[in-house]
């Protein structure tokens, strides 16, 4: 049936439960490295909304206005993680949770996804997960297919498109190297989204307002249903052993002279080096 | 907590406040102090002090296991339409070396259906084991069915190392897998190596879009799970006397089911210009001025056989499809040479392709960042130089 | 400079910075160039809530005052005048709705537009009529239910792009300026077409049409007020829009003083950035202060109507003048910061130059507003 004049057949009034995942992430643009002392600048680096979960927060809540229902963000972090959710109202999303306990620190990617999927199992009742294909200070990409796992509900990452919600059944499309996959899923799913999929909206002066008022629900340990041995570092099968500044690479040579002259040096050099 | 700081040996220097990506630690009364709600226990202050005052505990909940039995590095052979792509191969030249290092031998794991000549394929690259897995069902990549697999065959011949392309079926497959047997797992590894006392494998990997690298380590889990980005390691080279050993696995029933399904999958034509395959780029950004001048970019990578690259500023003023994007929120390349012309060198353009092998850059403006990784540099005008460049390029290239 | 505004116009601010800064900015100099109408970006700051600003609550607006929305025009006039335009000339169309419509016309009529699902324009100025518009020679003639338009507006900020006009026009010719009403007239209207669209020096990305009525029939129900209140109409309705032309002059200052300082920073001449040359340091500060003083009396001014103070005419027009004269000067003074590339249009210090003379222009000359302030003073003086 696929391509028949039926194929967008969305379906309004499912009233769908989505929760998408976002993580607070230093603004990397603004993260400048002190050519002298070769360390991290961070002075006036903002937090920020991972920029891939901008377009998963955009595409709940473009899915919300289509078939009806509810979107909840949810996040794990420090309390002043509570700024992202916020954001993330101005949005469009309705409700926000926050999953904030110092038991939490030093989570790798297994307990970090472990952590948001108790999170998500205390909302409940949910039919689509979305978050961002990766954290842009991670860029690990695996939190999003670890809480699907948790929760043994399937998956699909990198998804550019989604085609057709129907009753129980969902239907994406998942970028690819060469191209694209379609896939149809059963509900509940988890989706990683790609950049292709939407261009996120602007915040609007309702949803502000109605930000700075919202109640953020904050859940730490003792009201989720987790095993202390993993959580945090020590639910953590990974450790950082070092960390150092990589190796300043040497000294670039400068090609100087008139603009012919450059391209004759530079015509050898491809030679060269191709 | 597990981090601390040890106030007697703390001087107030202030160094670990400058490394803390967090900003997790402030100065009181001429000691550094951390606040907890902020730091992340990520450890990059701890090498920054200098008189060792601050402690991060490690190994806050030892998990004793015994690992005798978990024995060889294995490679996730990704196929696509029934061949195996170059990443498996790239793993494997990087797996031979750690294998001779723990003393221990290279497996491969290919999963599809009648992959008769790419199991020959993977004994040449320097696999000496294939498990394989052939069935209808896993002819195409599908999560669940692929993750049941591999978690059995994991629990029956306990590797002690996995190591699997960062491509967009391998980044969702490993990360399943990791969960479901509790192992460790580092992204974009750019270099792996062994601890040749502990015998544990040393993943390191870019960290805040490359600005500080990781060491990551995971001592108490097995296997320990590691991806690579492709061209990050040279292929292996094939060897048509190698021998190894081929042992197939049969699977039926609910370990193959799967909740999602496979419909279609469609080849788009742009791929052709898979930038991330490309051994040149060639790549503008806004001081290319105008999408016409990007006509200069696409004659001289045709003269050189390369792709065209393009910053983000150029793509998000619409000069060139995203395809063609590199950096943070586009394609990391690592091409053997990168010519850069008009792009300022944004930290997000830095991270996407300073592995390159060479890197040229032409801009306008001395001060650029881009001047900072680039091997030569040029100072000038690209829209000037480019079609001289090309030129004499060509005539070159003739002699 | 802290003007102390309440959470809600800080959000204003911040949000249209925001809109300005990723949306428009970067497209800025492409709608300068074409001249199409920035249907794009009207739609984002449609999204965001920006037209509800002046709609009342009741008719789905979030009920902001003119503080509010000199404040969003502003934030939108520093990335660019054209697009702001579009915007503030949608409020001008509005305020005599909100301000003289009856409650059925309220309802008709806001709630879309608080949506920015369409927009509005106000159209006063005619070919002969224009700071004396008492000329005005369109014709509005009653018959039975309906009254029949005839004449031609020109000059008119979203025209054809507007779906709601509201139109002075002479019901009585004998009464000069008393014999003015104002009328709602819609988009698609038999009759209503579309003249000529003007190519401007500035504020390209905005519209200006000719507004053609023959024989236009529109209800009854359309009119505003009474008939003969078309004057009155029309001078509240300024009164209310000048401060938001002035804080349209004020955000083209602040956005050519944005240009100059970032390229007198960067720029290297003699070894050194411009920035550091007394003589550059001097004009930066004398087109700050301006800004500054500008601001102060926009925002004072906006203040006072806010607070229900009617008898605002002189303030109103010492804005108005004060702004646009500052945004004329500092806008070339930041061309000539910029040197030979602000004479250039792939540098953007040009094009706050050509999109400030509007504003000394347009919603009365500033000739006429140094009548407006003098006659005032007289007559204060004589009470």
């Amino acid at each position: 049936m696929r391509g028949s004049a039926c194929s967008s057949a969305w379906f309004s009034g499912i009233d769908m439960n989505i929760i998408v995942c976002i993580k607070q992430v230093p603004e990397t643009t603004e993260v400048r490295i002190n050519p002298e002392t070769n360390t991290l600048m961070r002075e006036g680096v903002k937090s920020i909304i991972n920029p891939f979960d901008m377009y998963a927060i955009e595409e709940g809540v473009r899915l919300k206005e289509k078939v009806g229902g509810k979107v909840t963000v949810l996040t794990m972090g420090p309390p002043q993680a509570e700024a992202a959710l916020k954001e993330a109202i101005s949005l469009g999303a309705d409700e926000a949770v926050l999953l904030s306990d110092r038991a939490f620190a030093g989570s790798d990617t297994w307990a970090t996804s472990y952590t948001l999927a108790a999170g998500v199992r205390k909302l409940k009742e949910y039919d689509l997960i979305i978050c961002g294909k990766q954290a842009s200070d991670g860029d690990t990409a695996q939190v999003g297919p670890g809480i699907a796992t948790h929760l043994d509900i399937p998956q699909v990452t990198y998804v550019k498109k989604i085609e057709e919600v129907k009753d129980k059944t969902i239907r994406v499309e998942r970028m690819t190297e060469e191209g694209y996959e379609v896939i149809e899923s059963s509900l509940p799913l988890l989706i990683t989204v790609v950049k292709e999929i939407n261009t996120p909206r602007m915040p609007s002066l309702r949803g502000l307002m109605r930000s700075k008022q919202a109640k953020i629900t904050v859940l730490g340990v003792k009201d989720l249903d987790v095993e202390a041995t993993h959580l945090g570092l020590c639910g953590s099968p990974t450790q950082v052993a070092k960390i150092f500044t990589p190796p300043a690479r040497p000294e670039g040579e400068k090609i100087e002279g008139t603009a012919e002259e450059i391209a004759v040096k530079l015509a050898e050099i491809l030679k060269r080096e191709k | 907590m597990p981090i601390q700081i040890i106030v007697e040996k703390c001087t107030g220097c202030t160094l670990c406040l400058k490394a803390c990506p967090f900003d997790a630690i402030r100065m009181m009364d001429k000691k550094a102090v951390i606040n907890y709600d902020k730091c992340t226990l990520c450890g990059a202050c701890v090498p920054a002090c200098k008189f060792k005052a601050i402690l991060l505990q490690k190994e806050v909940c030892p998990v004793k296991v015994d690992f005798k039995d978990y024995k060889g590095v294995w490679v996730f052979a990704e196929q696509k339409k029934g061949k195996v792509q170059p990443i498996a191969f790239e793993l494997l030249g990087k797996a031979r070396e750690l294998a001779a290092d723990l003393g221990t031998e290279v497996s491969a794991v290919l999963l599809g259906n009648r992959l008769e000549e790419e199991i020959q394929e993977l004994i040449w690259r320097g696999a000496d084991k294939v498990y394989v897995a052939e069935r209808l069902e896993l002819a195409n990549y599908q999560d669940e069915p692929y993750t049941n697999v591999i978690v059995e065959l994991i629990n029956k011949y306990k590797p002690e190392a996995f190591l699997c392309g960062a491509t967009s079926i391998g980044r969702s497959l490993i990360s399943r897998i990791a969960i479901k047997i509790k192992a460790g797992l580092t992204a974009d590894c750019t270099e792996l190596a062994v601890d040749r006392e502990k015998k544990i494998l040393l993943q390191t990997r870019p960290a805040f879009g490359g600005n500080i690298m990781a060491t990551i380590v995971c001592p108490n889990y097995r296997p320990q799970m590691a991806t690579v980005r492709h061209k990050v390691f040279p292929e292996a080279i094939s060897d048509m006397k190698r021998k190894g050993k081929v042992i197939r696995e049969n699977f039926d029933g609910a370990i193959l089911n799967s909740r999602t399904r496979l419909l279609d999958i469609i080849d788009e034509i742009e791929s052709t210009v898979n930038i991330a395959d490309a051994d040149i780029i060639v790549a503008g950004g806004r001081g290319m001025k105008a999408p016409e001048n990007f006509k200069l970019l696409e004659e001289l990578a045709k003269a050189l056989g390369g792709a065209v690259g393009a910053s983000r500023a150029a793509v998000d003023s619409g000069w060139m499809p995203y395809s063609h994007q590199v950096g943070q929120t586009g394609k990391t390349v690592c091409p053997k040479v990168y010519i850069a012309c008009g792009i300022s060198g944004q930290i997000q353009h830095l991270v996407g392709m300073q592995s390159s092998g060479t890197i040229i850059a032409i801009n306008s403006d001395s001060f650029a960042p881009i001047f900072k990784v680039a091997n030569y540099g040029i100072v000038g005008d690209a829209l000037e130089i480019l079609p001289l460049l090309t030129k004499k390029l060509k005539e070159v290239l003739k002699r | 400079m802290d003007y102390l505004f309440t959470e809600e116009q800080k959000m204003i601010r911040d949000l249209c910075r925001q809109i300005a800064r990723e949306k428009i900015a970067p497209i800025a100099a492409e709608y300068d160039r074409s001249e199409k109408f920035p249907h794009e970006a009207i739609k984002i700051i449609a999204d965001s809530d920006l037209f509800a600003i002046f709609v009342p609550v009741e008719y789905g607006g979030t009920g902001g005052g003119v503080l509010d929305l000199s404040i969003a025009t502003e934030e939108l006039s520093r990335a660019c005048g054209g697009i702001a335009v579009c915007y503030a000339a949608s409020a001008l169309g509005t305020f005599p709705i909100v301000l003289f419509g009856n409650d059925q016309q309220k309802k008709k009529y806001l709630p879309d537009l608080a949506k920015g699902k369409t927009i509005a324009a106000f159209g006063v100025t005619e070919p002969e009529a224009g700071s004396d518009a008492s000329a005005i020679k369109t014709t509005a003639e009653k018959k039975g239910d309906y009254y029949i338009l005839n004449g031609t507006k020109h000059f008119i900020d979203n025209g054809g792009e507007a779906g709601i006009y509201t139109i002075i026009a002479m019901s009585d010719r004998n009464k000069g300026a008393r014999g003015a009403s104002a009328f709602i007239v819609e988009k698609g209207t038999p009759g209503f077409t579309f003249g000529k669209k003007e190519d401007k020096l500035g504020i390209r990305a905005s519209v200006t049409s000719e507004l053609i009525f023959s024989d236009c029939k529109i209800p009854k129900e359309n009119l505003i007020a009474k008939e003969g209140m078309g004057f009155i109409v029309t001078m509240k309705t300024f009164d209310m829009s000048r401060p938001g032309v002035a804080a349209q002059a004020l955000g083209i200052a602040q956005g050519a003083l944005d240009v100059a300082v970032k390229y007198a920073r960067e720029r290297r001449q003699f070894g050194k950035s411009i920035a550091s040359f007394q003589g550059i340091q001097w004009m930066l500060a004398d087109m700050a202060t301006k800004i500054e003083a500008s601001r102060s009396l926009i925002y004072s001014c906006a203040k006072m109507i806010d607070s229900g103070n009617t008898n605002v005419a002189k303030e109103s027009a010492m804005a108005k003048l004060f702004a646009s004269d500052t945004a004329m000067q500092v806008s070339t003074d930041a061309v000539q910061i910029l040197g030979g590339y602000g004479y250039m249009r792939d540098y953007p210090a040009e094009k706050y130059m050509r999109d400030a003379k509007i504003t000394q222009i347009y919603e009365g000359t500033n000739q006429i507003q140094r009548n407006i302030i003098a006659l005032q003073l007289i007559r204060e003086a004589a009470k």
